[in-house]
């Protein structure tokens, strides 16, 4: 017993030392877009919970985390990362690829580590790591979920998101995994992952359509318009809605058993505490953590929801 | 520019294209909706557009004061994601010592009422009695307002509590004889503000400030206090609008009431309201705010233009209507 503590002791004086030496303290930059929606304020939750535990647990890292609201100030904050804070890795969630492409690209070329998540880059081979959520198997498992429910078929109404490259992947995904099930996909509009903006789609797609089987919302905050429309009009043919990203209240439903919400489909917010701390791990370790590191989008239903479900978050 | 805006506004024998412009355009919308699908004119549909158009409508009933009186107001689709967040946090605080029943209801209301109208006044004192303009007064309160619900929220969704919002729903979703409470409040602001501004001292003092400043003032209209009062009266209607729209989803988030200012100012635009102020109608703006909703309706019933073009045809009628005034106002 004596002998491990000595041991210990050995490796934390050790290690002391190595951080006594390398006295350099290494700055990672976190730069995300501000928190406008659910996801978005999720994701800052977790961005700043993570950056607050590992300043704890590196005492030779230090972060310096910002919010953007637009591309144009996402660019600002990470040119003043570089100009004035002198990062060694930056970790950015990019608010649109294309604008973003360029001043990330500068970054890398000036030496520094680069971890992109969530949205690509408009070039390849920029970034030494790559954290992303899985669009076309978000739309690909929202779609088997819907085909195991209705194995005869039926009429479904689609809410879309903002019109990105993230909302075509997810419902070509959807619309390949139901090809050929009898599933008809009866209309397709945008909701703009927006609670009102569903609300009133909905609305509009109840009084066009005498017969829905489903809707897939596609996100838990449209999902909660569509269920305020469908209640609003009274109508009793719709099944279930499925939404989708894991929003702690949907989640909840569907470990409660609600008829209308049976199950969710995850792309969590906390994707970016898996991109920081796998920089950190990069920059304090010998331990390769470059490539790409995708999450898969699981299928939450009654039986393992507990596990999904996140009180204390905002999201 | 000020005798020929005025002679728009008087009243003439046979109605000018600016009167009748928007009027055309809305029953052109209401022809191509019924021709396009036959659930256009059923109850439910205009219930429901009506009902949607209630919050925008509301809020432009005071715009069109503002703008009358040569203001502007950026602040009131943040003011009303704020207001709905505050309501939303004392509602739930409350809810242990007062319990779900009416007083709780009516402690939310007038929350969002002094929130507004606090909200208003504020906005109305940096204008007039500090005398900044009133874009960036109200551009920097709109950040303000969007930060701090954002801050409210924690990023994320504030939420009504579930049994509160079942108890509070009926504000929303019923009414009397079939005719739900937003479009019966709705109606009241249209008919209340119509009377203050065509048959009220007020509402000719407002079109005295707005036509010019100093002529208002030599012909003894007090022109701040005149001002302030637009935007408390605005404030006030945010948080009417509000009381309306918290019940419908009982939530609130950094995403509510995003570019309401602008469908609101364009709303006030299309309804013969003008910019530079001088002359405002809030009939017009009622016809203004229904063009703008059965847009969206009718690219939702059919599938006749991509959805992507839906804010083009916006802009594109906000323009002519722009157009339309100008002629009328040429030719007076």
């Amino acid at each position: 017993m004596k002998s491990v503590l000595a041991g210990c002791t050995a490796i934390a004086l050790t290690a002391g030392a190595t951080f006594a030496q390398d006295a350099e303290v290494k700055v990672i930059g976190v730069s995300i877009p501000a928190a406008t929606h659910g996801w978005a304020g999720g994701m800052n939750f977790h961005a700043q919970q993570t950056v607050n535990r590992l300043e704890e647990v590196y005492p030779n890292l230090d972060f310096v985390l910002a919010t953007a609201s637009d591309a144009g100030k996402q660019v600002n904050d990470i040119e003043d990362m570089v100009a004035t804070r002198n990062i060694s890795a930056l970790v950015v969630l990019p608010f649109e690829s294309a604008p973003l492409t360029p001043p990330v690209q500068a970054v890398a070329e000036s030496g520094a580590w680069v971890t992109v998540v969530d949205r690509g880059l408009s070039i390849e081979g920029i970034e030494d790591l790559y954290v992303a959520g899985d669009n076309p198997g978000f739309g690909r498992v929202s779609g088997d979920y819907m085909v195991d429910q209705m194995p005869d078929g039926g009429k479904i109404v689609v809410l879309r998101g903002i019109p990105t490259t993230i909302d075509n992947e997810r419902v070509e995904g959807f619309q390949a995994a139901i090809e050929g099930s009898g599933i008809e996909i009866i209309d397709m509009e945008h909701g703009n992952w927006n609670r009102d903006d569903s609300f009133n789609v909905m609305q509009d797609f109840l009084s066009k359509h005498p017969q829905i089987d489903a809707v897939w919302a596609s996100d838990d905050d449209m999902a909660v318009g569509v269920l305020g429309a469908i209640d609003a009009a009274g109508r009793d043919d719709i099944q279930f809605v499925l939404g989708g990203a894991g929003m702690k209240e949907m989640v909840k439903r569907v470990m409660d058993g609600d008829k209308m919400i049976p199950a969710d489909v995850t792309y969590p917010p906390s994707m970016i505490a898996t991109a920081i701390e796998m920089t950190a791990v990069g920059m304090t370790s010998n331990a390769p953590v470059s490539g790409t590191f995708t999450i898969g989008s699981v299928l939450i239903t009654a039986e393992n929801a507990a596990q999904f479900y996140y009180p204390d978050s905002p999201f | 520019m000020t005798t020929e805006t005025l002679k728009t506004g008087a009243r003439r024998t046979l109605p000018s294209m600016s009167v009748l412009g928007p009027v055309i355009a809305l029953v052109v919308l209401v022809v191509i909706g019924a021709a396009m699908n036959s659930n256009f004119l059923g109850a439910a549909n205009i219930s429901n557009v009506l009902a949607r158009s209630a919050f925008i409508g509301i809020i432009a009933v005071g715009m069109t004061f503002v703008i009358t009186a040569g203001g502007l107001d950026l602040s009131v689709g943040s003011m009303a994601a704020f207001i709905a967040g505050l309501m939303i946090l004392v509602m739930n605080a409350a809810l242990p010592t007062l319990g779900v029943g009416v007083p709780i209801i009516l402690l939310g209301m007038a929350v969002a009422l002094v929130a507004g109208i606090l909200a208003g006044l504020l906005n109305g004192f940096l204008i007039t009695t500090l005398g900044i303009e009133a874009f960036i007064v109200t551009l920097g309160t709109m950040g303000i307002y969007r930060s701090l619900v954002t801050w409210l929220a924690d990023g994320g969704t504030l939420s009504l509590d579930f049994g509160l919002r079942t108890f509070y729903r009926p504000v929303y979703y019923e009414g009397i004889l079939g005719i739900s409470w937003p479009i019966i409040v709705f109606a009241l602001m249209v008919i209340i503000g119509e009377i203050l501004m065509s048959r009220s001292r007020f509402g000719r003092h407002c079109a005295a400030t707005g036509s010019s400043e100093h002529v208002a003032h030599y012909s003894n209209v007090n022109v701040n206090r005149t001002r302030l009062l637009t935007y408390a009266m605005l404030g006030m209607l945010v948080g009417v609008a509000t009381i309306m729209y918290v019940p419908r989803l009982g939530s609130a988030s950094a995403s509510t009431g995003v570019l309401w200012e602008l469908e609101a100012i364009a709303a006030v635009i299309i309804g013969g309201t003008i910019l530079k102020g001088g002359f405002g109608r809030v009939w017009g703006t009622v016809i203004g705010v229904l063009i703008l909703s059965l847009i969206d309706n009718i690219l939702n019933l059919t599938d006749l233009v991509s959805p992507y073009l839906n804010g083009a045809i916006q802009g594109v009628i906000i323009i002519l209507a722009v157009i339309l005034q100008r002629e009328a106002k040429a030719k007076g």
